[in-house]
């Protein structure tokens, strides 16, 4: 879960990695892999994991229409409450509300957000989706891999996988933000 | 922005930025309340302490079911079990509390000020749930997120507070807030339930009930506190229920969609008639349900690492 950005102050570090068409082009791609994988969109419901996640999901439930003729269920998670760290912070961050409006039960459940680094968020997801209810699968789709794992979890749909190092920063930056679509990477 | 503070002891000092954080977190815990499993892991591996010197059942209650509902470990501390009976301070009390490593303690106690004396002697984050006539700050703080879950606005809002404000620190914090926020709170009580210089609040005071009603969107009813009548403070109970009680007729005279609070427990018949209790009107319960999303937004709040 990356935060809405500040405009970057220091737009000379940065690196373009996706621009406006590439994001849309790996969404329809993603899209098209998840009506393929699930033999259509029966069952499916897709869970955007704040902030970035929720904007990328209401994307791809509307490209899944397109393609299926189908309105797939969507949910917003906040994992905030789950998060491993919440003992260790100063100060506690504001709270966004979690609605899945739909039954869990037996759907299979694609998390949606924008970057996957070390996994945690996807780990307090996946706990916060199961106090909601049993979904009979959950799938993960992400804009960017970036490596660094540091718990056992793999996307199923992957945007783009992006080498990076741990200290780099990368940032997707979305219209729901006020900013164009784009992908970069900057040095600390 | 986070809640930069260590303690709750009162709803003068907060901002409406701050007040607005804490409703708003509410929201996202009421959220949790309606669930089947009605549990998140955020507070696992604290404690929080229940100290109560003053009896109660509903304000206990619901810090428990809060704390209980993040993952918690709760510690009820009531006045009769307590040490204080063979005559330890408040503060030492507290400390030996502490000395367990509570990480919050919420302190419900007959004297004002209470609170915040126990906030400068301990680290643990210190949340009031009632000191004397002081404040009472969850209290409005649930009164706020009940009248605004009803789709009410604050600003213009006209409140009107019935009954012994003199001795109610749930009026008293819902004053701070309410004016601050900026709604229009009218007091309605008899002379002799009403602070000299409450005026100083901004607020108008209604020595009868129906002009003070008039055209008000939120009825506040206090609780009468029988246990204080032959105090003269009013000649009998029949009539002040008479001139104070709040009836289906005098409802009328409100807003037509005003709704009807009381922070309990409520006196059938005396400061508020059965059927106005019951009535479409009545947010009552809803205040109950909300007084547990709110505290856990509070307690939440309240337990960063610091």
């Amino acid at each position: 879960m990356t935060e809405p950005p500040a405009t970057p102050k220091d737009r000379a570090d940065e690196k373009l990695i996706m621009d406006s068409g590439d994001i849309a082009r790996a969404l329809t791609r993603i899209a098209h892999e998840i009506v393929e994988r699930n033999k259509g969109v029966q069952d499916v419901a897709l869970v955007g994991i704040r902030t970035g996640g929720v904007h990328l999901a209401h994307r791809l439930v509307k490209r899944i229409h397109i393609i299926e003729g189908a309105q797939v269920p969507i949910g917003e998670l906040d994992i905030t409450l789950y998060r491993d760290d919440l003992a260790l912070l100063k100060n506690q961050p504001v709270l966004r509300k979690t609605s899945v409006p739909f039954d869990l039960a037996d759907k299979v459940v694609v998390l949606v957000d924008d970057v996957l680094f070390t996994g945690r968020t996807i780990r307090a997801a996946m706990d916060g989706l199961m106090d909601l209810g049993r979904p009979g699968e959950i799938q993960l789709a992400v804009l960017i891999d970036r490596g660094h794992r540091q718990l056992p979890i793999k996307a199923t749909y992957i945007g783009k996988n992006l080498p990076t190092s741990r200290e780099e920063k990368v940032q997707v930056l979305l219209e729901e933000y006020g900013e164009d679509d784009r992908v970069v990477i900057s040095k600390p | 922005m986070g809640l930069k503070r260590k303690d709750l002891l009162s709803l003068a000092p907060l901002s409406v930025d701050e007040i607005a954080l804490i409703l708003d977190t509410a929201d996202s815990f009421k959220e949790v309340t309606g669930r089947e499993i009605k549990k998140v892991p955020a507070l696992r591996g604290k404690t929080v302490v229940n100290l109560f010197f003053e009896p109660s059942t509903r304000t206990r209650t619901s810090f428990e079911l809060a704390a209980k509902r993040l993952s918690a470990d709760v510690i009820n501390f009531a006045q009769s079990s307590s040490s204080v009976v063979k005559g330890e301070t408040l503060l030492d009390t507290a400390r030996n509390i502490e000395a367990m490593q509570a990480d919050i303690i919420v302190l419900r106690h007959s004297s004002a000020g209470a609170a915040e004396t126990l906030a400068r002697g301990v680290r643990s984050a210190v949340i009031n749930a009632g000191d004397g006539w002081h404040e009472h700050p969850t209290q409005a703080l649930l009164d706020l997120y009940t009248i605004r879950e009803r789709g009410l606005r604050f600003e213009g809002l006209r409140v009107a507070i019935v009954g012994d404000v003199s001795h109610s620190r749930v009026a008293r914090s819902n004053i701070y807030a309410l004016t601050k926020l900026g709604a229009e709170v009218r007091l309605i009580g008899p002379a002799t339930m009403m602070p000299l210089d409450i005026r100083q609040l901004g607020v108008q005071v209604y020595y009868n009930m129906d002009e003070g009603l008039r055209g008000v969107n939120v009825i506040m009813m206090l609780r009468l506190q029988l246990e204080r009548q032959g105090r003269a403070l009013f000649p009998t109970i029949r009539e002040y229920a008479r001139l104070y009680g709040l009836t289906a007729e005098r409802v009328k005279l409100a807003d037509a969609g005003a709704i009807v609070m009381h922070p309990g427990p409520i006196n059938r018949g005396v400061e508020i008639a059965p059927d106005v209790a019951d009535s479409l009107s009545s947010v009552i319960l809803d205040q109950v349900a909300n007084g547990v999303a709110v505290r856990m937004g509070i307690l939440y709040l309240m337990s960063g690492a610091g």
